[in-house]
């Protein structure tokens, strides 16, 4: 299972990076293969405010659906669009081109104690 | 019949061609179930998408769905989808909606906390000032009946254009019989059609079994209630059908679900797939077009006898109101001993108003059936009856 | 066109392809001369008329019949499909809802023309009340959802008239998806409650949830693992002494009539499926049937119109200013309320005595005969259906999808797979009565080969069905890609 080390976790199976003060989020590996075929990302609107553990989301596969929580408080500043047309990605490279938002953190430092390490994460999912 | 039938109020006699029942009576289509195993459920399968595409057709709308339960619960799931799209509680329609449809869609939507304003019509109109006056962004959607409850074909352009500009929705109630004739409510800007489709090939059969037809935009599909069928590729690449989009349906999406709703009305939504490629768009618009010069026919004539009164103008499909001598239910007793229903008294359906008796036409209805109904109000009017 | 030869896998052609403009299979008798002309405004005139088929009635009739063929269905072969009680349909009920003075008239006409359609519908309550053990009913939901909504919204006005809605409903993890659905239509909230290692209630777990704010609590029984609630009285009292309402989902009804009422039981209202238990036919997904039976304190809660007698005739009643109002456009689906009594009258009440037992039996019969080689969900008899995981085959590598989709290759439907929820790798059977036992070996004989074959190759399993109309097919592809429309342009 890959579990990229410069991640973090939540229990919900999000993943979230941080690059440039940006909060890169998406699902993990573990989570494209519970759901399945993913046919369809329900995304937010960018400017939309959200809080730790808001949902701000759904992913759909064929016969499930789930809500996407948000791992971190801030604004939601890009989604990816490119999930519109093309669903798929989130299958075949969830933590690369099938990314879902990008957050602008509101207190990243504050957010990261209630977040899953690489390898707690991997307790998780491997129990 | 030996006794014809001048009644409609939602529910109507059209010719039912032989072949319909021929096809439909098959073990294969009325003993399956629901098609959970699509590789053996082709026919059912097939038969919807045909049925959904041909929905489409006739009210030029780009999604159909596999129909739910009759016109009056196609209203009520239109209402809570407005609901849930605009998360505003408020619905305008007016007194020329089928009452019947009103009140399934206020029981349906009570938990729901939306209130309804019932605009009065004038001169049988939805009339434009009156839902102009109660529009604003509160509101969720208006609904119009296009024709109307009373048979008025009433022009929408005004209203919608309004309902749109402060973001609400329109849902029309439309009549799949009047589609060869009537511009498609698609073209009228609506963002939701229903309909009940009892007149596409399904019999009176006392109100029931029928089956409600419901369209939206593509932007409102994934809060569509009900089943959707859709077309895909087996692993040999053949062409074949699923039912797709389930993420909304209940067994899934569990309390988070569009709709309780989980079947479709297989069946009749069969006979109405059948019943629409034997008429094709031929038949469909002579149809149209029989119903109403029979309406035009009568109504003429019947304003012509003294004591009838035909309180709205313009033109009319299949159906219309008039006010007859004495009480609606007098005459009509007074007709049916002569073998003739001859049509709805609103005082059946909890209106105030005694005299009021809707009349229906469908292309079934022949000339000589017509001039006997004629004779005979003369009669009762001449005979002393009223 | 040339011809292939022919086999059932050949793609079949969407009527829309089969149109050639010109034709028609239905010609509208001409409108006399003498009737004036349909004249509408020029912007309300249809100008661009539906791309509806254009086809002979023959091409329609063929196109049609062999669609068909490409069904399964009762009449053809056996169909254990669990909770959905796909039994035998009689025939005597379709030619008799057929009877023109059934399917002719109209629902407005006045009660002293149609005494007979009204004394159908009160014999048909009557006989519902009598399996049910209830007090009072309506006929007018059209499906078993439509039921058990209606049934909550009684419960809502009985609550209101106490002076408060209350907020929850209770309802078990085995419960039906619909439950929830309409439970939040409603206007409550979902309270789920895990079951116990019998899979049955948890009765403390049920104490602990209880108080003020439960409007009450409903429960499938037998529930979907099959199995008879064996502490419903308790279970019914809990909720009562805490002021809640319990409603019996009436969906297994096939497993009680003759051994056990609803109404007995303490049950405040349930619903039952005449297209489930009353062998009305399923029609590809409807028309269906779920009146809701209730007890004495609900019955003014009823939808109107209710049937009444005045001044010696059958007529509808609509003025009950307790009633929730309606759920139906008419009074339900009277087609099916036909079909259900004409089945209750042929079996009597002996011979719906003997269906839910011979239920039980058949269930119980391929549960034992299975047990060598599938996994027992609980070691105990069963009601109607028999509840197996396909752990065992999993172990091999073939989930219980394959299973289903291997059935297909031997002419039989599956059991319903994955429900309830949880079971792992579900497999859900329920035969009926309506089958003979020499089916049942048939089915039991198929089951134990496919086992078989999943362990000796898997892989196989894996691509199954092989001999059917189309083979598994792209589900996600669909979702992705919709196409749910053969015209598919601006212009519809």
């Amino acid at each position: 299972m890959n579990i990229p080390a410069d991640c973090l976790y939540t229990k919900e199976h999000e993943w979230v990076k941080l690059s440039d003060d940006i909060a890169i989020v998406g699902i993990t590996e573990f989570a494209q293969g519970e759901l399945g075929d993913v046919v369809f990302v329900q995304l937010p609107s960018v400017g939309t405010k959200v809080g730790q553990g808001d949902t701000f989301g759904t992913i759909e596969a064929v016969k499930a659906v789930a809500d996407l929580y948000s791992p971190i408080a801030g604004e939601v500043i890009a989604v990816n669009n490119d999930l519109d047309g093309n669903p798929e990605v989130i299958n075949r490279e969830p933590y690369g081109n099938g990314w879902i938002v990008k957050i602008k953190p509101a207190n990243f430092d504050g957010d990261r104690s209630s977040l899953l390490t690489p390898e707690a994460y991997r307790d998780l999912t491997s129990a | 019949m030996q006794t014809p039938c001048f009644m409609g109020a939602g529910c109507y006699d059209h010719y039912i061609p032989a072949a319909v029942n021929a096809v439909a009576a098959r073990s294969e289509f009325v003993t399956a179930y629901t098609p959970y195993q699509p590789e053996v459920a082709q026919g059912t399968l097939q038969v919807i998408y045909e049925f959904q595409s041909m929905v489409c057709e006739l009210f030029a709308m780009p999604v159909s769905n596999a129909s739910l339960y009759d016109g009056g619960s196609a209203l009520a799931e239109a209402i809570s989808l407005a609901h849930a799209h605009t998360k505003r509680r408020r619905i305008i329609w007016s007194d020329a909606v089928n009452p019947a449809y009103r009140r399934v869609a206020q029981t349906v939507n009570v938990a729901q906390d939306i209130a309804f304003d019932c605009v009065q019509t004038t001169g049988g109109k939805q009339a434009h000032d009156a839902f102009s006056m109660l529009l604003g962004e509160d509101v969720a959607a208006i609904v119009l009946q296009y024709p109307n409850f009373f048979g008025v074909i009433d022009d929408l352009n005004s209203v919608v254009e309004r309902a749109h500009s402060v973001g609400a929705l329109v849902i029309v109630i439309t009549d799949p019989m009047a589609m060869g004739v009537l511009r498609a409510p698609g073209k009228l800007g609506a963002d939701v059609v229903v309909a009940e489709g009892q007149p596409l090939g399904n019999y009176m059969s006392y109100g029931g079994p029928y089956l409600g037809l419901f369209c939206c935009t593509n932007e409102l599909v994934r809060l569509m209630p009900g089943r959707v069928v859709g077309v895909t590729k087996d692993v040999d690449g053949r062409r074949g059908y699923v039912l797709t989009l389930q993420t909304r349906e209940q067994h899934i999406r569990r309390d988070k679900a569009t709709s309780n709703i989980c079947t479709n009305q297989g069946l009749m939504a069969t006979r109405a797939t059948f019943y629409m490629s034997l008429i094709g768009p031929t038949g469909l618009r002579e149809i149209g077009e029989a119903c109403g010069r029979r309406a035009a026919y009568m109504m003429q004539k019947l304003a012509g006898i003294p004591g009838f009164v035909l309180p709205h103008k313009g033109p009319h499909f299949r159906e219309f109101l008039v006010r007859v001598p004495g009480t609606a239910e007098e005459f009509f007793a007074y007709m049916a001993e002569r073998n003739v229903l001859a049509g709805v008294p609103l005082s059946r359906i909890g209106a105030n108003d005694d005299r009021g008796l809707l009349v229906a036409l469908t292309e079934t209805r022949t000339l000589e059936e017509m001039n006997r109904y004629l004779e005979l109000a003369h009669e009762y009017v001449t005979g002393g009856h009223s | 066109m040339s011809r292939d030869v022919r086999s059932l896998q050949q793609e079949s052609p969407l009527v829309f392809e089969l149109s050639r403009p010109g034709r028609s299979g239905y010609q509208v008798p001409p409108t006399s001369d003498t009737l004036p002309e349909f004249e509408v405004p020029a912007n309300l005139k249809r100008h661009t008329a539906p791309r509806l088929p254009e086809v002979a009635e023959n091409t329609a009739v063929r196109h049609y019949v062999n669609l068909s063929t490409r069904n399964h269905h009762v009449d053809k072969d056996f169909y254990p499909l669990g909770s959905c009680t796909m039994k035998y349909n009689p025939k005597i009920n379709d030619e008799l809802a057929g009877l023109r003075g059934f399917s002719l008239i109209s629902p407005w006409q006045p009660a002293a023309d149609i005494q007979g359609a009204l004394q159908l519908l009160r014999d048909l309550s009557d006989a519902l009340l009598e399996v049910t053990g209830m007090d009072d009913i309506t006929l007018q939901p059209a499906a078993g959802a439509q039921g058990e909504f209606t049934a909550l919204l009684m419960f809502r006005a009985y609550h209101l008239k106490q002076g408060n809605a209350r907020k929850r409903i209770v309802i078990p993890d085995s419960a039906h998806g619909t439950n929830p659905a309409s439970i939040v239509l409603a206007g409550y909230g979902v309270t789920q409650l895990p079951s116990d290692s019998k899979g049955l209630m948890d009765i403390d777990a049920l104490k602990r949830t209880l108080d003020e704010d439960v409007a009450g609590l409903m429960i499938t029984n037998p529930n979907t693992i099959g199995l008879f609630e064996s502490n419903i009285a308790k279970i019914i009292d809990l909720v009562h002494e805490a002021g809640g309402l319990v409603y019996m989902d009436g969906a297994n009804l096939n497993a009680l009539m003759g051994i056990a009422r609803p109404g007995d039981m303490g049950f405040d209202a349930c619903h039952m499926n005449l297209h489930k238990t009353f062998s009305t036919p399923h029609g590809g997904g409807g028309p269906g049937s779920g009146p809701v039976a209730v007890s004495g304190k609900l019955a003014k809660y009823l939808p109107v119109p209710v049937i009444t007698r005045k001044n010696g005739l059958l007529d509808w009643e609509f003025d009950r200013p307790d009633s929730i109002g309606s759920v139906h456009t008419f009074y339900g689906n009277f087609g099916m309320h036909v079909r259900a009594l004409a089945y209750i009258k042929s079996m009597g009440g002996d011979g719906l005595a003997a269906i839910s037992e011979n239920a039980i039996i058949n269930a119980n019969y391929i549960r034992s005969k299975l047990s060598s080689a599938y996994q027992i969900f609980l070691h105990r008899p069963c009601m109607h259906e028999a509840v197996f995981s396909g752990n065992l085959q999993k172990a091999k590598g073939v989930r219980t999808t394959d299973i289903a989709k291997r059935l297909l290759d031997y002419g039989i439907h599956p059991p319903t797979v994955y429900f309830p929820l949880l079971v792992p790798e579900c497999l859900m059977i329920e035969p009926t009565e309506s089958e003979t036992r020499e089916t049942l070996d048939e089915f039991v004989d198929v089951m134990l080969k496919i086992d078989r074959e999943a362990s000796e190759n898997p892989e196989m399993l894996k691509h199954a069905p092989y001999t059917t109309p189309v083979r598994r097919l792209d589900e996600a592809g669909a979702a992705r890609n919709l196409n749910i429309r053969y015209f598919n342009d601006a212009d519809a």
